[in-house]
């Protein structure tokens, strides 16, 4: 079974953001660019499926800028097999990422995909679920756990409240939780031998989706500053003031 | 405050942009070495720094290594920590290819090693004695002995050590007592007593496998009858499996001020079966090669505890407010100014940011010259560069490691009595970093190597690998007025090291002591001179930066401004060093022993 992973190359989550002066988006030039976490966890739990022999190979894709590559390779390093770079410098939408990835994942026969549940950049959580319904395939989001088993995917799913456990039918799509797994360090030899690896780019034209945005960024602004706090003279007050001013009892 | 992530921005700076790091892949041998290798190498050794080694600084430091029945336990999380390090390739860096290795260039390998030091240097001495090991089994062992060794070291599933001194015999290892009986086979018997012997037995690895400096028994008296041998913890079997235990013991291990987690052994060997690395009586020729590689080593242990202790001494000074600005209140608002406005905090800052910075640009540049003095075809660069290894190396051990603990100690003093409180983290810098200006030669001994040997070996040849592009390019810069900021108090410093040189030259030849005593004082002078040659080639390449606009203004300004300090501020301790090199050494060398 082939083993489809998308990464996106995000703001490193160590870096504090900032917005652009303009107010038209965050601040990306010299910032420090990593793979999303989540992404991670993907590619690591694709690595212990082939490991454990229940995948053959494992195809990374990610969107985003001819820099991207970076992300892919990084992704070899830990251990997929081959990466495609779809090319666009336009930011991109979840629904034009996932006509993208959909298209792959036909092209590519994929039996299995694997998303971060987010991107830690736009926060959407929206990719994996279209990409299912986009391929008209079961799916498993917020994955604590991932078994295969005879044709089918047992997943954990990290539910409000709780675990849910479903079964579901292969091909499939599963996004991925932080508890899913640790990924590993990429070793020395792996990051020499993920330059050999074979990456290809392609355009979203080849892959005849549009991808122009459907929605329009009005502003982007800093959340205001939090206010200072105010001390209370006692447990009396306290509670007036959260049932009148924060109305929040 | 200890806090640590690695200055990846600087590293890149110092490897691309000030020393032409892309260039390395036009080596022969180097052809894959590429920036898009060295990124992503770079960026992972400092996760696993960051993320593995770091936490485990403090925590090994309060518990340091236990000793039981001749068994040393590491501190908790360490046997872990190796584990991730060694799969993860870390311990075969710069190793050979044809042993496993991954044949990284030496100038990476600098970078990476800072970083291990500065995130835990008690663990880098465990795997970072191994690649010392390897270097001199590799120039001077048999194939067989290679053969044998070399996979399991370079893999670190075994470690080295260096095995030199002993209770009578530090400095001076001609004083060495520890003896060799040939066998009928080859092999030899080697009895004697070993002490403070860097991970000479530990829990990390399934094998030991010690480098010991030994006599023959016909071998003449003094250093030129010192031999090197190969002794195992355990004999290996046919198939490479560690087999019986060999007549080496640990027994015991030190209890001492810093790099608490690193086991310092006492090793007694019993008729241990050995082998004969390199010829006989030939044994410091061998150990040289793995000390010189050790010793530029230990330099970037000081250069990794600068940084590290400059980082957290920022965050400190960030964070703590106390009185107000000499200018008025630079935060009105919050009950005092945080200390980083005080400009004697400032000075401290600055002084360990210039060290650390000044450091990682001159010791990248000697590990540059390392890579091309072994993948040159080229005859005349290849001894340039050998030439110029020779003269900085005890410069880089010497100059680094001072500055490791003089930035240490800037360090607590920036945070006050919390930097005296070992919670804190950053005391443990200073006890850690004192060691390094000890062992592999005294820093005292790195000035007497600098004064008695390099200076004159090949008439002069040495010196001249450092001298001739320092004046070339001061002398190609002299018409550029944006520069003459840095060029300037450059030339004035270099015009010093020449006179100093030329009085040491002339005096040390009628009076070798005069030299001796001129040594640590001329060191550092050389030092100096160095770093200043290294901030007027940055500050040349961020104004350059700063003129292409490449938006990253922020750091080239503080790199310019970084590098006017040192200038003004750093650098004019060579007129006092000159002052007292001149001055001579006749009240050290007159000075009655019997009134000490
Ligand atoms: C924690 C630790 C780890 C170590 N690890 C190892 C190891 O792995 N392997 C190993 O073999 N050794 C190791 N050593 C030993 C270390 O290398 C020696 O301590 C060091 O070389 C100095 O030798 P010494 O202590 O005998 O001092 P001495 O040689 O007695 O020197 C004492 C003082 O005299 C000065 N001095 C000595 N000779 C001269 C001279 N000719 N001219 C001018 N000044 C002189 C020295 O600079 C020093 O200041 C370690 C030591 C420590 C403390």
């Amino acid at each position: 079974m082939k083993v489809l992973v998308a990464v996106k190359r995000v703001v490193d989550y160590n870096v504090k953001v900032r917005v652009k002066a303009d107010g038209s988006g965050v601040e990306t030039t010299n910032v420090k660019f990593s793979m999303n976490p989540f992404d991670e966890i993907a590619v690591e739990e694709a690595v212990r499926l082939k490991e454990a022999g229940k995948a053959q190979e494992i195809v990374v894709v990610s969107i985003g800028p001819a820099q991207a590559q970076e992300t892919l390779r990084a992704a070899l390093a830990m251990g997929a097999d081959r990466a495609i770079l779809i090319q666009t410098d336009e930011a991109v939408e979840p629904l034009a990422v996932a006509k993208l990835i959909a298209a792959i994942a036909k092209r590519e026969e994929i039996g299995l995909a694997i998303l971060g549940k987010q991107a830690i950049d736009d926060d959407s959580n929206q990719t994996g679920q279209m990409l299912a319904a986009l391929l008209g395939w079961p799916q498993g989001t917020f994955a604590s756990k991932l078994a295969l088993e005879e044709g089918r995917a047992v997943v954990t799913r990290e539910i409000d409240g709780g675990l849910e456990t479903v079964s579901l039918a292969l091909p499939a799509v599963v996004t991925t939780d932080l508890r899913l797994n640790t990924p590993r360090y990429a070793s020395l030899p792996n990051i020499m031998k993920a330059k050999k690896k074979p990456l290809e780019t392609t355009f979203a034209v080849d892959l005849d989706v549009d991808i122009a945005p459907r929605l329009v960024t009005l502003k982007v602004e800093e959340p205001p500053k939090r206010k200072a706090g105010v001390k209370v003279a006692d447990a009396a007050t306290l509670v007036d003031k959260l049932k009148n001013e924060a109305k929040v009892i | 405050m200890a806090t640590y992530k690695a200055p990846l921005r600087d590293m890149r700076f110092v490897l691309y942009e000030l020393h032409d790091g892309a260039a390395l892949s036009s080596l022969p041998g180097l052809e894959d070495m590429t920036p898009e290798l060295f990124d992503p190498v770079l960026e992972e050794a400092a996760k696993v720094c960051e993320e593995v080694l770091f936490p485990l600084n403090r925590s090994g430091d309060e518990e340091g290594c236990q000793f039981e029945n001749g068994v040393v336990r590491t501190p908790k999380g360490f046997i872990e920590a190796y584990k991730t390090f060694r799969e993860g390739g870390w311990t075969s860096i710069t190793a050979d290819p044809a042993y496993g290795g991954q044949g990284i260039p030496n100038i990476v390998n600098v970078l990476i090693t800072e970083m291990i030091c500065s995130a835990n240097l008690s663990f880098g001495l465990y795997p970072g004695l191994t690649q010392g090991a390897c270097k001199a089994l590799v120039a001077h062992g048999s194939d067989e002995l290679k053969e044998r060794y070399m996979p399991k070291l370079v893999e670190g599933t075994w470690s080295g050590t260096m095995c030199l001194t002993e209770p009578h015999c530090g400095t001076d290892l001609g004083l060495c007592r520890t003896k060799a009986v040939p066998n009928d086979d080859g092999t030899y018997r080697l009895s004697g007593t070993k002490i403070f012997i860097s991970a000479g037995e530990h829990d990390l690895t399934e094998n030991i496998i010690h480098f010991v400096l030994a006599r023959l028994p016909d071998a003449p008296p003094g250093i030129k009858g010192i031999s090197l041998f190969l002794v195992p913890k355990f004999l290996p079997n046919a198939d490479g499996t560690p087999g019986k235990r060999n007549g080496v013991s640990c027994g015991a291990i030190e209890h001492k001020m810093g790099i608490k987690a690193s086991a310092t052994c006492v090793l007694n060997f019993d008729e241990a079966t050995a082998w004969l690395v390199g010829s006989p009586h030939k044994g410091m020729r061998s150990m040289f090669t793995m000390m010189n590689e050790e010793r530029l080593a230990v330099g970037l242990q000081g250069l990794g505890l600068a940084e590290v202790s400059y980082q957290g001494a920022v965050a400190y000074a960030r964070e703590r407010l106390q009185g107000r600005s000499l200018s008025g209140a630079k935060y009105p608002d919050k009950p005092a100014d945080p200390i980083i406005v005080h400009p004697d905090v400032r000075r401290m800052l600055l002084s360990m940011r210039a060290a650390a910075e000044g450091c990682r640009a001159l010791g990248a540049w000697v590990g540059q010259a390392v890579d091309i003095a072994a993948h040159t075809d080229d005859p005349k660069a290849k001894q340039e560069a050998e030439d110029f290894v020779a003269l900085m190396t005890p410069i880089v051990k010497a100059l680094f490691t001072d500055y490791g603990f003089e930035t240490a100690n800037h360090g607590v003093q920036v945070m006050g009595g919390h930097g005296y409180i070992r919670e804190h983290g950053m005391e443990q810098y200073v006890r850690d970093a004192r060691i390094a200006q000890v062992y592999e030669g005294t820093n005292g001994v790195q000035a007497l190597d600098l004064v008695g040997r390099k200076l004159g070996a090949h008439m002069g040849r040495n010196l001249r690998s450092f001298f001739h592009p320092v004046a070339e390019f001061i002398q190609s810069r002299s018409d550029n007025p944006a520069l003459s900021r840095y060029v300037d108090p450059l030339t004035k410093a270099f015009v010093r090291l020449q006179q100093a040189t030329g009085q040491i030259a002339k005096v040390g030849l009628k009076r070798p002591e005069e030299a001796g005593a001129a040594a640590t004082e001329y060191l550092r002078l050389f030092g100096l001179v160095a770093l200043a040659y290294q901030w007027a080639r940055m500050a040349e390449v961020s104004l350059k930066k700063l003129e292409e606009k490449t938006g990253e203004d922020d750091f080239y300004r503080a790199k310019l401004a970084t590098g006017a300090f040192f200038m003004d501020r750093v650098l004019p301790q060579t007129g006092a060093l000159f002052s007292s090199i001149m001055a001579g050494g006749s009240t050290m060398i007159e000075f009655p022993e019997a009134a000490f």
